[in-house]
């Protein structure tokens, strides 16, 4: 980056405004499955909560936040959610992704489906969170990145 | 929705479209693309499409933002070599 001289005016802001976007961001996956909104945008929010301060941080506090080397397992985490739900539901004689035949006792199909929505949309914000995180972390870094 | 208040819209998106090409410093034009962007999330939720809106606010007038200035900021205006 160029130049960089530390503001706290703004620092303040971000440090305002930053658990709000993440809160809002948990609500849109949270209750992605019947209202607009849903993993990818809950995600973006949540990514865009983490970038405002490192934005307005620097590196020296993002390190206190998200370190670099922790996105690549986040995002793997979450893609794992997402494939994990898919291949029970299949391996209990199901189709892929078919939430009606998750083994979770107690629970009728319909909150099955329910259920089974919501742990996919947590693995997609997961992924796309630190996916996002990821790229702006590389683009900071520089140029000889593989 | 009220059309009057649409078509303040519309005047305000084509404006900061014609600012975003037109001018000179990169970082107005960053900034102008994100008035752009949130323009068009307005207008997207005006024509009942609430879901692309909300993604079009999040994703154009956030995270592309952020990104756009660290492009910006990477890069200077005259070559070196």
């Amino acid at each position: 980056m160029r130049r960089q001289f530390h503001s706290p005016i703004v620092l303040l802001g971000a440090r305002l405004l930053s658990p709000y976007i993440m809160v809002f961001g948990w609500y849109v996956i949270i209750h992605g499955h019947y209202s607009p909104g849903g993993g990818f945008q809950g995600g973006a929010l949540l990514a865009a909560s983490v970038l405002l301060i490192r934005v307005a941080g620097g590196r020296r506090i993002a390190r206190l936040q998200i370190q670099e080397f922790a996105t690549t397992p986040l995002a793997v985490i979450g893609v794992l959610i997402y494939f994990a739900t898919g291949l029970v539901a299949m391996a209990m004689g199901g189709y892929f992704l078919d939430y009606g035949a998750l083994p979770i006792p107690g629970m009728d199909p319909d909150w099955l489906r329910y259920t089974g929505i919501l742990i996919i949309e947590v693995g997609i914000g997961l992924a796309v969170m630190a996916i996002l995180v990821m790229i702006y972390d590389n683009m900071v870094k520089g140029e000889d990145y593989a | 929705m009220i059309w009057e208040l649409e078509l303040v819209i519309y005047i305000f998106l084509a404006l900061s479209a014609i600012v975003a090409l037109e001018v000179k410093d990169l970082l107005v034009a960053v900034v102008m693309m994100t008035i752009f962007s949130f323009l068009m999330a307005l207008l997207f939720v005006a024509m009942g499409a609430i879901d692309v809106g909300f993604t079009e606010a999040v994703i154009g007038a956030g995270v592309t933002g952020i990104l756009f200035v660290v492009v910006v900021y990477q890069t200077s205006r005259k070559s070196k070599d």
